[in-house]
């Protein structure tokens, strides 16, 4: 569910977002009757639902009373199972003890603390709001309020700043026991402050190569420490605090996406809502549903996707029969003997190396 | 006979002369505005997008003068480019007269000046006309000095209009009527008509376009062809009115088509004389000469799998262009293709535009190369125009390359730098003449090697557009030629293999090199390219390999996304030939020999 609000805009983010929070309740109105008319059309074998993630956005901004209503609303409409993921992504000032025991007491599983770094020039660098102490703060609220699975949101790749600089930051989030950890580079897009600054020259940002040297030596660091890095940028501590919301898009699972802009997949077909709010509260105020767009898939598009997808992840794709006509065993060869992607029992899946290609590889080893 | 005038319009790129062409065709009732399909004249998309004229058309405009006298005036366009200067040639030898046209805001420039001497060989009577009088920035009166000063014509007679807006054009169509000499040439005599144009039509065959200089022609007559020593029986006569429109008769002093069950194209020759067979002309018209290629390149299937399809076009294709030659040709890195012969670069580029385009064909063109002799030890001779067969140096004994001689024309202030330029490009003997005042005509003799690549843009580009270039060939001589090689992650490219001076030969070897840098994408390795003699390596660049290409999230909005960009990615990379584990995109093959804009 993409809960569209947020405090501000970070500078370098591009997900859709606005800061006007006057419109949450119209918001909220509209979610409620979207859940109930989605609800409607899922199909009767659809099985119960393992995952709900509430992201942003800044969802934690939410009052607990309006978290409370768009689970009880969720829960209403929906089977949910027994052992659903609940996880919601917060920032680490919105994290009080009242908040923390909110959410423990709603049923969320899983918090995402946006902590982004624990090195504060990195942290006024991105224009946070926070410093360390608060996300170091938050996790050890949300620990005592007895949140089990806790992830922490890092950010490196910022001001050019040395490997040991990312290391000393890890090395802080890890002393925090996190069960989840996402590291993601820097990325200057388009249509953010950065992006603006970026193509005036103005932003400092990292060679490939030293991205590059970011990535193995945060990778290693984070091995090293008993964390599996099960996807590009994202290390869980057990198998069983994998992100199971993010691994439905890896896998290619169905998912049902809530709110503006927000993405659904039933195995064929994907279709998405209207960008912006307005637009979005509008078809549902006027009984529509806020379809924005959609599309069919082809076998040959699914299996590109699945291979795209699989190729970012540890546990890699299965060359079975719907894969299979798509691939160029030269490529795969090829990439075999470079150490990109590993190959046994029918399953290709990309080393730590090849996570650095993913982008790259499916063009390498498809058709 | 003597209501009939045979004229062309000379022009300047842009000048105008499409739009004037457009009023007359409209003046002549022939289609209203909105038939226009912009410019009708120039009907390839090529022609319209590089504003020139490849093909010359001709058409039929009725029209009644201010005195309310009956004309028929036959407009005849003219390919506006030094390859197919023989076709101009022939185009020229069918007026009698010729409208000057000049913009009024840009003046005189060098291919008006080219275009006059070339209708002033053939005694045609030239009417200047000052176009765009309409815009702001027109200036008259500097525009008649000029066509006085530079052109050497009466500038008193030059008529003004707004070819755009229509005004002065009935002006210019009197005029038409009363300075141009009406055709001479008897009915009576023996049929001699020239051959300036042919071109394919799928339900019709061949459909030869002719001014008839003497007799008379109609359908049921034998005809032959004379210096193929051919005969055919005419199915139609007719003169081309933007549609063909029959005519009982064609007779002397018309220009108009001759539908006769000719296959194609190749099948007639640009120049020959028509004549009948029961009752031939003593001699044909003078000025035939058979048009040979000069450049030679060699074009492959992007996919090998392509090649019958692209053998499909290439037929299809012929049948409209007699100038094109072409064979069956292999190369180990590209697989089969064919060895191609052309007329000239711009013939070669159009060749290759329209195949794609209108053919719909993904195709890679090797490096264009001339025909060079090759003397062997055994003192037998061979002509190579393809380096796959250049043989093994130690078996040569001498080589020789063709040398022409080129005629430029320039406003004098630009004649230093056009003179480096002929001198890098090995010129020798030149020679200067002044034809008017602050114009200059420079000959050189050069390797046709040199000009065959970049030089007329060069030209262009050294004089401001200014200059103007033409060429015969001359004859063989000696040369110190070289096979320079293209390696590719350590792979001989044979379809990048070039035969040159050797004094040229590191200069091409270097441009190569960083032209494939430039154009050969990243790879996940490092991908070195060298250029080699024999053994010796004499350039080499380096494409390093990528670090990283990974994007940092990928969440459920940015799945759609992420795939169309490999979609893209992916058809692109279809585009490209894979030279052992490097992909070569299409345009790697293109650019080594195109200059470089940063060289400009």
């Amino acid at each position: 569910m993409h809960v569209p609000f947020c405090r501000g805009k970070c500078p370098y983010c591009a997900f859709y977002s606005i800061s006007s929070c006057s419109l949450i309740p119209r918001w909220l109105a509209a979610l409620k009757r979207e859940i109930k008319m989605s609800s409607r059309f899922l199909p009767e074998t659809c099985p119960a639902f393992d995952s709900i993630h509430l992201g942003g956005g800044t969802p934690s901004l939410l009052a607990g009373e309006y978290l409370a209503e768009i689970l009880d609303c969720l829960r209403s409409c929906f089977r949910i199972g027994d052992n659903c993921e609940t996880a919601i992504e917060a920032d680490p000032l919105d994290i009080t003890d009242e908040k923390a025991a909110f959410l423990k007491a709603a049923g969320f599983t899983r918090v995402v603390v946006g902590a982004q770094s624990f090195d504060e020039r990195v942290i006024s660098f991105l224009g946070r709001r926070h410093r360390a102490k608060d996300s170091i703060a938050a996790v050890n609220v949300l620990r005592d309020a007895g949140i089990e699975n806790i992830g922490l949101d890092l950010i490196y790749g910022a001001e050019g700043l040395p490997v040991s600089a990312w290391i000393s930051d890890l090395d802080e989030a890890v002393s925090l026991s996190p069960e989840h950890i996402s590291c993601y580079c820097l990325t200057v897009e388009d249509g953010t402050v950065f992006g603006r600054l970026a193509s005036k020259g103005r932003l400092k940002v990292s060679s490939a190569e030293a991205e590059r040297e970011l990535f193995l030596a945060g990778s290693r660091f984070l091995r090293d420490k008993g964390y599996i890095h099960y996807e590009v940028s994202n290390f869980a501590s057990a198998e069983r605090h994998m992100s199971g919301h993010n691994l439905k898009y890896w896998r290619r699972e169905p998912y049902l996406g809530l709110g503006p802009s927000a993405h659904s997949f039933d195995g064929g077909r994907r279709w998405w809502n209207k960008r912006t709010v307005r637009g979005y509260c509008e078809s549902l105020e006027a009984g529509d549903l806020p379809l924005q767009g959609m599309e069919h898939l082809t076998e040959e598009q699914s299996a590109l996707e699945m291979i795209a997808m699989g190729l970012r992840i540890r546990v890699g794709f299965k060359l079975d029969e719907v894969i299979l006509p798509w691939i160029d065993q030269q490529g795969v060869d090829a990439m075999l003997a470079q150490g990109l992607i590993s190959c046994a029992g029918r399953i290709i899946a990309p080393t730590v190396e090849g996570y650095l290609f993913a982008d790259r590889l499916p063009l390498e080893i498809t058709k | 006979m003597t209501q009939i005038r045979n004229f062309c319009i000379i022009a300047h790129i842009d000048h105008g002369k499409s739009t004037l062409a457009d009023r007359f065709i409209q003046k002549a009732g022939l289609a209203d505005e909105r038939t226009f399909r912009d410019q009708i004249l120039d009907n390839m998309d090529i022609e319209r997008e590089r504003g020139i004229t490849i093909k010359s058309q001709s058409v039929n405009l009725p029209y009644r003068s201010s005195k309310g006298e009956e004309f028929e005036l036959n407009l005849i366009d003219t390919p506006g480019h030094v390859d197919f200067s023989y076709e101009v040639s022939r185009a020229l030898a069918s007026c009698e007269g010729a409208l000057l046209l000049v913009d009024a805001t840009q003046g005189v420039e060098a291919q008006t000046l080219a275009n006059l001497y070339a209708a002033m060989e053939h005694n045609l009577t030239i009417i200047p006309v000052i176009n765009k009088i309409d815009l702001a920035s027109a200036d008259i009166d500097r525009t008649r000095e000029q066509i006085e000063i530079d052109l050497g014509l009466d500038s008193s007679s030059a008529l003004l209009c707004s070819a755009k807006e229509g005004t002065g054009v009935d002006a210019v169509m009197d005029a038409i009527t009363e300075m141009i000499p009406p055709p001479s040439g008897s009915p009576d005599e023996p049929l001699k008509a020239l051959i300036f144009d042919a071109h394919y039509d799928n339900f019709r065959g061949t459909i030869v376009t002719c001014r008839v200089f003497a007799g008379k022609l109609k359908a049921g007559d034998i005809i032959k062809l004379m210096a193929l020593g051919t005969t055919h029986k005419v199915e139609e006569v007719g003169v081309f009115r933007l549609k063909r429109d029959a005519r009982a008769v064609l007779s002397a002093g018309e220009v108009g088509y001759i539908i006769a069950g000719i296959k194609t194209v190749k099948d007639t020759r640009i120049g020959d004389t028509v004549t009948l067979a029961s009752n031939p002309a003593p001699e044909p018209l003078p000025g035939f000469m058979e048009v040979k290629p000069v450049v030679f390149s060699s074009i492959y299937p992007v996919s090998s799998d392509d090649y019958r399809s692209l053998a499909d076009a290439m037929e299809k294709y012929q049948l409209n262009d007699a100038a094109l030659t072409f064979q069956k040709d292999s190369s180990a890195a590209l697989g089969l293709g064919f060895r191609c012969g052309f007329l000239g670069l711009l013939h070669l580029e159009i060749f290759q535009e329209r195949l794609e385009r209108e053919f719909d064909q993904s195709i890679i063109m090797t490096v264009p190369t001339v025909m060079y002799k090759i003397v062997l030890n055994s003192g037998e001779t061979l002509h190579v125009d393809n380096p796959l067969y250049y043989p093994d140096p130690v078996n040569i004994k001498e080589s020789l390359e063709p040398f022409i001689r080129t005629r430029i024309l320039i406003p004098d202030k630009y004649m230093g730098a056009v003179m480096e330029l002929c001198l890098s490009r090995r010129g020798v003997n030149s020679r200067f003449s002044y034809p008017t005042p602050g114009r200059i005509e420079i000959q050189f003799e050069m390797p046709l090697s040199e000009v065959i690549y970049d030089f007329y843009d060069r030209l262009k580009s050294t004089t401001q557009g200014y200059g103007s270039f033409d060429y015969d060939i001359l004859d063989y001589r000696k040369s110190d030629l070289v096979k320079l090689d293209i390696l590719v992650n350590g792979e001989k490219v044979d379809a990048l293999s070039q035969i040159v001076h050797k004094d040229r030969a590191r200069e091409r070897a270097v441009h190569v090199c960083d032209r494939l840098k430039d154009e050969i994408p990243r790879h996940l390795f490092k991908v070195p390219i060298q250029g080699a003699l024999g053994g010796t390596i004499i350039a080499r660049s380096t494409i390093s390999p990528f670090r990283k290409d990974v994007t940092a999230k990928c969440y459920g909005g940015d799945i759609t996304r992420k795939r169309k960009l490999l979609e893209k990615q992916k058809k692109g990379k279809k585009k490209m030939k894979m030279i052992g584990s490097v992909s070569i995109p299409q345009s790697a093959f293109v650019a080594v020999f195109k200059t470089d804009e940063k060289e400009k």
